[in-house]
């Protein structure tokens, strides 16, 4: 392989006293420094709220904007009559690649409908966030937008959830715009 | 006699604890200032509020102070304070304890050479605005700024640690090689004023400031003195990203007061460069009796008013020297160490002995 020799850039005396560098970047960090501040004062006094004098989120109280798309905890969607879309035909216990849905088929009631899920088990700890499961089902039973993204617990148990949490997603009390 | 001690215990009272409540809010000042220069808001959690309705009151003036986060360096003197004070096995205990105190004591006695301010005439007593009138006050703030390495060498030695050792070797061998420059580089003023009385040398600087007369001996002895304070770009002898400095072996309060030694060093410098270079407590066209301007108008001003000035305007200047060498510290990067013993030693020291000559010739000329 042929090796390419780069010719080292030949600095001018005012280069190699670093002033100039120097200067340029205090005024790009004082600019930035001075612009924040006028518009944080700007904000106390309650003026031009719309432009950010940081870019920072202060979390617990103050949630980023998140994609549509973005996936987030799962939740079983449901029929008109309260009953899980759910067919219970295995397709995304299959093709999970962290294996943490378990689902137990029963007869469903409904002569249109084969079966339904008698229980409905995903380990939260376990899942990888990979979505193959909502782009699986074919009855659009089980979906990822809830945009509930603090998802903790004290035990490996508290992280596991039941067709009950599944079905009603419970909101986060920082968001009153969430599903 | 015991009035002229009374007045100097209330300078020192005055013009110490000034510096020292500025050293600690340089804690709240390089957070919030490095968080706004780089977008971000900076430490707003440390806040202090009282559950009792008829405390209402007080929670109401700490708002704005909770928001600021200022309590933070409240809550970082009570964790300082209560964290564990952990001595390695077979270090010096006495030396151990003795370095971060030596180097405070001696950065804190420097102070007592600076002016802050002119002569001050209450009722029939002239009071100096200095806590030490030393006459060769320039060797003292330099002796003292010197004998602060030895708070670094020692920590160093006494934490029987090979990380500290070589710490508290290239601390010492960084800040003997800056001290150099900045002795020779300040010969320039003292060549210039014919003094090495502080306070003289402010008055000398009346109509034109030394930056104006040893514009390259200002550039030398602020880079050789930002050197002094141990913090980025000179920050070798700790190496905050790297944690082998000469006081890895320090905790709780011991490992603040080395911390606070770099902020009042911080202070320290920003005082000499005024004192030095930006006129002290002069104000622009101020002279002892009013403003003359330099159109011709003249204000006249009370001679009480004039000395409130000064000391108004040194500390509104070495509030500006501390916002620069803040912003210095958060916009640059750290030196290599062999780039940093030849800026030392390669260009600031022949520059400053260049700049010494130049203006020996220039003073023996004009006589």
């Amino acid at each position: 392989m042929a090796t390419k020799l780069m010719k080292r850039q030949e600095l001018s005396f005012w280069d190699r006293t670093y002033l100039p560098s120097i200067g340029l970047g205090l005024w790009i960090t004082s600019r930035h420094f001075f612009y924040n501040l006028m518009i944080h004062a700007l904000h106390t006094v309650g003026l031009f709220k719309h432009i950010r004098g940081s870019v920072t989120y202060q979390y617990p109280e103050e949630q980023r904007p998140l994609s549509k798309r973005l996936r987030s905890r799962h939740r079983l969607t449901k029929r008109e009559d309260g009953a899980p879309r759910c067919v219970a035909c295995m397709m995304c216990e299959t093709v999970c690649p962290a294996r943490c849905i378990n689902i137990v088929a029963k007869e469903n009631p409904d002569p249109n409908i084969e079966k339904m899920p008698a229980s409905f088990d995903l380990d939260l700890g376990m899942c990888v966030f990979c979505g193959f499961c909502v782009e699986v089902c074919p009855e659009d039973a089980i979906r990822m937008d809830t945009h509930i993204l603090d998802i903790a617990a004290y035990s490996r148990e508290g992280m596991k959830l039941d067709m009950q949490k599944l079905l009603n997603p419970t909101t986060s009390p920082s968001d009153p715009n969430r599903n | 006699m015991l009035f002229d001690f009374i007045i100097k215990a209330i300078l020192a009272a005055f013009f110490l604890g000034g510096v020292l409540n500025l050293a600690g809010l340089l804690t709240w000042v390089e957070r919030k200032q490095s968080a706004v220069m780089q977008d971000r808001i900076g430490a707003n959690r440390a806040r202090i509020e009282f559950k009792s309705w008829f405390l209402a009151p007080i929670n109401w003036v700490l708002a704005p102070l909770n928001a600021l986060g200022l309590f933070h360096s409240l809550a970082d003197a009570a964790k300082m304070f209560l964290k564990e004070d952990f001595m390695p096995k077979g270090a010096d205990k006495f030396l151990h304890t003795a370095a971060p105190v030596i180097s405070v004591v001696f950065a804190l006695l420097a102070f007592s050479a600076i002016p802050f301010g002119n002569v001050l005439y209450l009722k029939n007593h002239a009071i100096n605005l200095q806590i030490a009138d030393i006459n060769a006050g320039i060797l003292f703030v330099f002796a003292m700024m010197s004998l602060g390495v030895y708070g670094v060498i020692l920590a160093g030695f006494a934490s029987n640690s090979n990380y500290a050792y070589l710490g508290g070797m290239r601390a010492a061998s960084q800040m003997l090689s800056y001290e150099i420059t900045m002795g020779i580089s300040i010969m320039g003023i003292v060549l210039h004023y014919g003094t090495m009385n502080l306070q003289d040398i402010v008055r000398h600087q009346s109509t034109h400031w030394g930056f104006m007369v040893q514009p390259l001996a200002f550039l030398l002895f602020m880079t050789a003195a930002l050197a002094e304070t141990k913090r980025v770009p000179f920050d070798l002898p700790e190496g905050e990203s790297e944690v082998i400095g000469y006081f890895v072996e320090y905790s709780g309060m011991k490992f603040g007061m080395f911390f606070l030694t770099d902020l009042v060093e911080t202070v320290l410098v920003a005082c000499l460069v005024t004192t030095f270079f930006f006129g002290g407590w002069q104000v622009p066209f101020l002279a002892p009796d009013g403003f003359h301007m330099p159109w011709g108008a003249f204000y006249l001003v009370p001679s009480k008013l004039i000395a409130v000035l000064g000391i108004l305007s040194f500390m509104f200047k070495v509030a500006f020297f501390n916002w620069l060498f803040m912003a210095i510290r958060w916009t640059l990067p750290r030196f290599r160490y062999d780039q940093l013993m030849h800026l030392g030693w390669k260009i600031l020291f022949p520059l400053s002995l260049l700049n010494t000559l130049i203006t020996s010739i220039i003073v023996v000329l004009r006589k």
